[in-house]
């Protein structure tokens, strides 16, 4: 229950940003956080709020590491 | 990812005994079951699986009250859709949600103001089930309740905090763990820093950690190393999440809603300041206050052993009903029906270890 993603933020309007999640687009809060977050950045996602602002050097590298195990698993299940 | 597990055999070799390390989370357990972590252990180092599923340790009362207020058809039960399938006593929310239609699943607390608004006429009780994760998100939104001065909101307080069941467990003396593998995303919030008093007082390792293969797999290999070299302490693995002090604001947020309480677990009993109560100011929010609750005993099938399970003393392979009469399709005991129980994790990828 406790998972969370990473998502890169597109937009944001009265504190909700939209953000980027391995293609697919949603919404979240930032009101938990207290640092200031613009488009760019890169969060950490749970239960349709942002619980930190991440780096976004470790941010994109987790990404692609993330990328590179469901090609293993894709290629495993075809 | 072989030099680490290379490594791993190396630092498991200079040990002069078998060790325990218990992963406290759901999504660690799955992970590690999901990549085969547990196969590539050494002999002398076994993973066991902890309690760390909010919907598994949600006790069987609670659910039984939420299955109560469904009866009348004036309430609407608000859950996570973890929560659905979860067995009662006698049955689930997923049974009952056809007799009146009154229940909605919502994937952010957040969608309970909408919800309430929409539904005027009805009162609107939320199960209120996480760890700290979640905790904070349900605060801001009972916040925003209060604010909004939204008359029709009630819930049911079932969260939990993770800390005081780590203590629990480690008094156990049934149990001998030398180390935990602490939740990361509880972590984000809290910091490493309510994790200390246990590696002090109690003398066990905890290293906070991430959940890609890699993120474990380095996190055992610090374990292991920090037993080797005797130097039992807390350390953070998941460092590009996870800060000393955690996510201040949203703690702050979190304790302001929420105190702290003694609170049962499904299986595992009453754990002291383990639960969630809601604080002077957001009281009128919580079912007591409004509705007649009847007192519900705590009662579970007897030949399940997920109390045992959820504490790490037995296996799911340990348990009678496992795969011949609980499955997901027709779950048993908590841990089958989440998806991040251990049971689960056994059915779905395997293994004896």
């Amino acid at each position: 229950m406790c998972l969370s993603v990473i998502g890169k933020v597109e937009e944001i309007k009265n504190n909700i940003a939209t953000v980027e999640v391995f293609g697919a687009r949603t919404q979240c809060l930032l009101d938990l956080l207290a640092e200031s977050v613009t488009i760019g950045d890169y969060v950490l996602l749970h239960a349709g709020f942002a619980i930190n602002k991440l780096d976004k050097d470790e941010a994109i590298k987790t990404i692609n590491d993330i990328k590179k195990i469901m090609s293993i698993e894709d290629d495993r299940n075809s | 990812m072989i030099e680490i597990v290379e490594e791993i055999r190396k630092v498991a070799n200079q040990l002069d005994r078998k060790v325990k390390i218990m992963e406290v989370c759901g999504t660690h357990t799955m992970a590690i079951r999901r990549f085969g972590i547990h196969n590539l252990m050494p002999q002398n180092v076994e993973l066991i699986s902890g309690p760390g599923c909010p919907v598994c340790v949600t006790p069987v009362s609670m659910i039984d009250i939420a299955i109560q207020l469904m009866q009348d058809p004036t309430n609407i039960l608000v859950v996570f859709g973890d929560m659905v399938r979860v067995p009662g006593s006698k049955t689930s929310i997923e049974k009952e949600r056809t007799k009146n239609n009154n229940l909605k699943v919502v994937f952010s607390p957040f969608d309970i103001v909408k919800i309430t608004e929409e539904n005027s006429d009805k009162n609107i009780i939320f199960f209120v089930v996480g760890f700290e994760t979640t905790l904070p998100g349900i605060a801001w939104t009972i916040k925003s309740i209060k604010e909004k001065n939204i008359k029709n909101f009630y819930c049911i307080s079932a969260g939990k905090f993770i800390p005081p069941a780590m203590e629990a467990i480690v008094c156990d003396k049934e149990l001998n763990i030398d180390a935990f593998l602490c939740p990361g995303h509880v972590s984000v919030i809290i910091g490493s820093r309510p994790y200390e008093f246990i590696s002090k007082d109690y003398q066990k390792v905890c290293v906070i950690s991430g959940f890609e293969a890699l993120d474990i797999l380095e996190s055992i290999l610090i374990i292991i190393k920090l037993l080797r070299n005797n130097d039992i302490k807390t350390e953070i693995q998941y460092t590009r999440a996870v800060k000393k002090d955690g996510n201040k604001k949203a703690k702050m947020i979190m304790t302001e809603v929420f105190d702290s309480c003694d609170s049962i677990w499904r299986g595992v009993g009453k754990i002291p300041h383990s639960g969630t109560v809601l604080r002077e100011g957001y009281k009128i929010y919580d079912i007591k206050e409004r509705f007649k609750i009847e007192e519900i005993k705590e009662e579970t099938n007897k030949l399940c052993i997920c109390g045992d399970i959820l504490k790490g003393k037995q296996k799911p392979i340990d348990c009678k009903l496992f795969t011949e009469v609980c499955t997901p399709a027709n779950p048993v005991g908590a841990c089958m029906v989440s998806q991040e129980g251990t049971c689960a994790a056994y059915y779905k990828y395997g293994g004896t270890r």
